[in-house]
């Protein structure tokens, strides 16, 4: 807890500093450069870099929660019960494809650019929200769930006032999982020409210039961690709420 | 007979067993009763090491047990405890047979040694052997529990409220089993309970702790009729004493000649029994009987007379 | 009204529907060379109806089949029947296909084929679910299938399609790389393991480590994958240059070393994590009790808390296996090798079919590797679970 009091800050600057004046590190990073190469990448700022990463895992995650957490809540109705084992053998069976690979096959359907990247994100980030919101939602305390419709909620409130907010940290935690996987997979959506920060590994990777490597690898290995780390604090504290 | 030596242990400043002595003989059943905190549990598990003492010694017919690796020590020592402890991935043979094998008994001695004991707490051999825990009964799990712990006939049996998962009536029906193969193995029982009423009906002599001190170490009936101290009294209940007293004392001792109307007693029956069915059935006296014919009788005064016997 | 609905499986519906949409959609596509996009044809059109009626037929009666909910293995013969239909069409259209275009042309399944498959699989996945195989059975199922697969693709019925042709023009590289994803994957496995194992049992009995531990790997986990692969890059070959005979090894900035050592790195929380969460699963009263019965530690190890938290180390390693075929792709950017070599030089190319080439296979090794040890966890569970 102390270490990621002092860490917290440090990292977060370096990333900071990182993405808006890369000039900063040419010291750093200049002896791994080709002799007489660039050490900083060029072609595009960091910032513009790492906006639009951030924006498509953004849009991706948002759209694959809402998505999902509707499904989740379908599936456990009475009424899509029938559905049940099926989104569970989609479930574990897609969370086996690699989502590199669904990334790559999603190129040959939609072509290259931030669309397949957009539509691998959500197709695979839809898969641990989905699981953990079910699992969420179908663990429901029953002394709970029994008060809920002893004092005569109605099924409408019972989920939006009892059963939606007890299933968030659970819930949350795919979302976590989730976003976490879209981060790396993003970077990799640069092979197929979308704008993300996987651009600068990619070009140092093509032209042997490990500073680049080193640049976008510790941008986006950064964002992940910290983003990891703050929906980690946010759960902790959601459900430090709900422990009491 | 297994001898406690001025026995503590101190965890920081705190001595949660205090110099505790007390000796225990071959053959017999001590139960240590105390609320939680007082210490029981600390003071058995001193017992095979698995607690250190602060300092003192157990000796065990005469040698110390700091002698032997606590390891070695364990294996000679029965150890039956609350929720059995069964291991889940073994069957009832492999869990009963466990500290045999431990002790490189050959598989032939192991597998008849099984059948011996499953015999002992009635249950089919042929049909249990190769069953998994959890394909048992509560009440199964315990007996198997307590099967395990006497395979290798160990000089000691602890056991660590053995009853506590069990609800009520078996809890009973356990108890008086356990009764049942002590005497017929004579074995040796150290055996902690928070329960006072268990402790009297199963103990040869009873250990009270409080505190971490040992406040009175004696035979049941003097536990009930002159309690060492006002927690003694607390834990025995004032008000139920003479009912306890009762229920320690059977039908034979008091039997009386002469003719009653009523419902028969066994003399196996205590004197608890006999005091409720007379005040049931509304007579002064009932007929009491010895193997099914009756031998005398059983008056409300007798009953009366023993349950002041101690002033 | 209650009749009928109990006796349409809602699956079912929902597969017929999307199902009659897909055939709607493109079922191949033609193109004049393999880097050019094609023109979709639906699946009537495909050829003469001497082969398009029996083959749509075929289709339709299986997610017909696939309706009835109370018949299982109706159903299940459906999304055989339904495949089947889909191969028919596939491996007897592409030749005629082929005849009328040009000699570079190329014929590939199109996305109404893809969903058509998704949708028998999933039905079949459905019916198999419900009939609750063991895990004996779910093998020999898994086997059958993979047979079926191999000796499809071995009989040439296909071989008219685009990935078969890249595959047949591949055919040494493809078993090179096949061999080089699974040294990959399974080496790190094995290396995690030797690793991870002995840190977990360390961990279980030391807090302080585990508190040091477990941390430090969730974050490596994080790091996302082409950062990791990309940042092993000059820890290796500054390793390479500096440590003698490291070289002589192949331990080199470029190569098998880095991809091989970043899949160790993610392998090693679920390795570790899993092996001491599985020995935490053991009932504190069966560790009591086998401590007070005179077991050494050794002892408690091996005949308690080993084999009670076998399924749980396992699923780690189902976890890091999956995980590792899938990540092994990635080593196809920096010279690693694998299928992934396949997939970066189709996309670098725009060559679809050899991006097929590279993702299908992985995706295939993925859902075997998924299922085999899946079965294994099974069997390791075998003892009935407590009931208290």
């Amino acid at each position: 807890m102390k270490i990621g009091l002092i860490l917290r800050p440090v990292l977060i600057a370096l990333l900071l500093a990182l993405v808006l004046r890369p000039d900063w590190f040419v010291p750093i990073f200049a002896p791994f450069a080709p002799a007489g190469g660039p050490v900083i990448y060029q072609r595009a700022s960091m910032l513009s870099l790492s906006l639009s990463h951030l924006g498509i895992v953004a849009l991706a995650s948002a759209a694959a929660t809402i998505v999902a957490v509707m499904l989740a809540i379908l599936v456990t109705r009475p009424a899509g019960a029938a559905f049940r084992p099926l989104s569970r053998t989609i479930t574990n069976m897609g969370q086996t494809f690699p989502p590199v690979a669904v990334l790559a096959l999603a190129v040959p359907a939609l072509g290259f650019g931030a669309g397949p990247t957009l539509v691998a994100l959500f197709l695979y980030g839809l898969l641990p929200i989905f699981e953990n919101a079910v699992t969420a939602l179908t663990n429901l305390p029953r002394a709970t769930m029994e008060a809920a419709r002893g004092i005569g909620l109605s099924r409408w409130q019972r989920l939006l006032r009892v059963e939606l907010p007890l299933a968030l940290p659970v819930t949350l935690t795919g979302i976590r999982l989730s976003i976490v996987i879209a981060l790396g997979t993003a970077t990799i959506g640069s092979t197929v020409a979308a704008r993300t920060l996987g651009e600068v590994i990619i070009a140092g990777l093509l032209t042997n210039n490990t500073a680049y490597v080193l640049q976008g690898g510790l941008i986006v290995g950064l964002f992940a961690v910290l983003i990891y780390d703050a929906l980690v604090q946010l759960e902790a504290y959601l459900l430090g709420r709900m422990g009491g | 007979m297994i001898e406690i030596d001025q026995i503590t242990k101190t965890y920081g400043t705190v001595n949660a067993v205090d110099a505790v002595s007390m000796t225990v003989e071959t053959g017999s059943i001590t139960v240590i009763v105390g609320t939680s905190g007082s210490g029981k549990t600390t003071l058995l598990r001193m017992i095979n090491r698995l607690e250190e003492p602060t300092s003192g010694e157990v000796r065990i017919n005469g040698t110390s047990t700091s002698t032997v690796k606590p390891h070695l020590l364990r294996r000679r020592i029965g150890y039956a405890i609350q929720g059995h402890g069964l291991f889940p991935h073994h069957t009832v043979a492999r869990n009963i047979g466990a500290v045999p094998e431990l002790l490189k008994w050959s598989r032939d001695e192991i597998n008849a040694r099984v059948d011996e004991l499953l015999a002992l707490f009635s249950m089919d051999p042929a049909e249990f052997r190769d069953r998994f825990p959890a394909e048992l009964s509560g009440g199964q799990q315990q007996r198997v529990g307590v099967a395990r712990a006497l395979a290798s006939r160990p000089d000691l049996l602890l056991m660590d409220e053995p009853f506590g998962a069990l609800d009520p009536i078996i809890r009973t029906r356990a108890q008086e089993d356990l009764r049942h193969i002590q005497r017929k193995l004579g074995s040796t029982i150290m055996l902690v309970t928070h329960d006072m009423e268990e402790a009297i009906s199963l103990g040869d002599r009873v250990a009270v702790m409080d505190g971490g001190k040992l406040v009175q170490y004696a035979p049941p009936a003097e536990i009930i009729s002159r309690p060492a101290t006002d927690f003694v009294a607390n834990m025995v209940g004032d008000v139920e004493r003479p009912l306890r007293l009762l229920s320690l004392i059977s039908v034979a001792e008091i039997i009386e000649p002469g003719e009653a109307d009523g419902e028969a007693l066994p003399e196996t029956a205590s004197l608890r029994d006999a005091l409720s069915a007379c005040l049931w059935t509304g007579c002064d006296a009932l007929p009491a009987t010895r193997g099914g014919t009756v031998v005398g009788r059983v008056t409300l005064k007798a009953i009366r007379a023993r349950a002041g016997a101690h002033e | 009204m209650m009749g009928i609905r109990t006796h349409l499986s809602p699956p079912g519906l929902l597969f017929a529907i999307l199902g009659l949409a897909a055939l709607l959609a493109p079922f191949m596509t033609l193109a004049a060379n393999r880097i050019v996009a094609g023109d979709g044809i639906v699946a009537w059109r495909v050829a003469g109806p001497a082969i398009t009626v029996p083959g749509v037929a075929a289709v339709m009666i299986g997610l017909a089949m696939g309706l009835v909910a109370t018949w299982t293995r109706l159903r299940l013969l459906g999304a055989v029947f339904g495949l089947a239909g889909l191969l028919w069409l596939l491996s007897r259209s592409a030749p005629i296909l082929l005849t009328q275009a040009g000699e570079y042309a190329r014929v590939s399944p199109a996305a109404g084929f893809w969903c058509l498959l998704v949708i028998f699989m999933l039905l079949m996945a459905d019916a198999l679910a419900a009939l609750k195989p063991g895990p004996f059975m779910r093998a020999v199922l898994l086997f059958a299938v993979l047979a079926a697969l191999v000796l499809v693709l071995h009989s040439g019925l296909l071989s008219d399609l685009s990935v078969l042709q890249e595959f047949s023009s591949r055919r040494d590289a493809f078993f090179t790389e096949f061999q080089r994803h699974l040294g990959l994957a399974f080496g790190s496995l094995a290396a995690a393991a030797l690793i991870g194992f002995p840190l977990g049992i360390l961990c279980h009995h030391r807090a302080g480590l585990q508190g040091a531990t477990l941390p430090v790997l969730s974050f490596l986990q994080t790091i996302p994958s082409l950062a990791m692969f990309g940042l092993m890059i000059p820890i290796l070959g500054w390793v390479g240059n500096t440590v003698p005979g490291a070289q002589a090894i192949g331990i080199a900035g470029i190569g098998f070393a880095p991809a091989f050592l970043a899949l160790l790195l993610y392998s090693l929380l679920p390795v570790v994590g899993n092996t001491v969460a599985g020995l935490a699963a053991t009932p504190p009263a069966a560790l009591e009790a086998a401590r007070g019965m005179g077991m050494t530690p050794r002892q408690r190890l091996l005949r308690v808390e080993l084999p009670l938290g076998l399924p749980i180390i396992l699923t780690g390693l189902r976890i890091v296996l999956v995980q590792n075929i899938g990540l092994a792709v990635i080593a196809g950017l920096i010279g690693g090798g694998g299928f992934g070599t396949f997939v970066f030089q189709g996309l670098n190319q725009t060559a679809t079919d050899l991006i097929l080439l590279g993702a299908l296979p992985t995706v295939v090794l993925a859902l075997t590797a998924a299922i085999l040890m899946d079965t294994l966890v099974e069997l390791t569970r075998r003892i009935p679970e407590e009931t208290a």
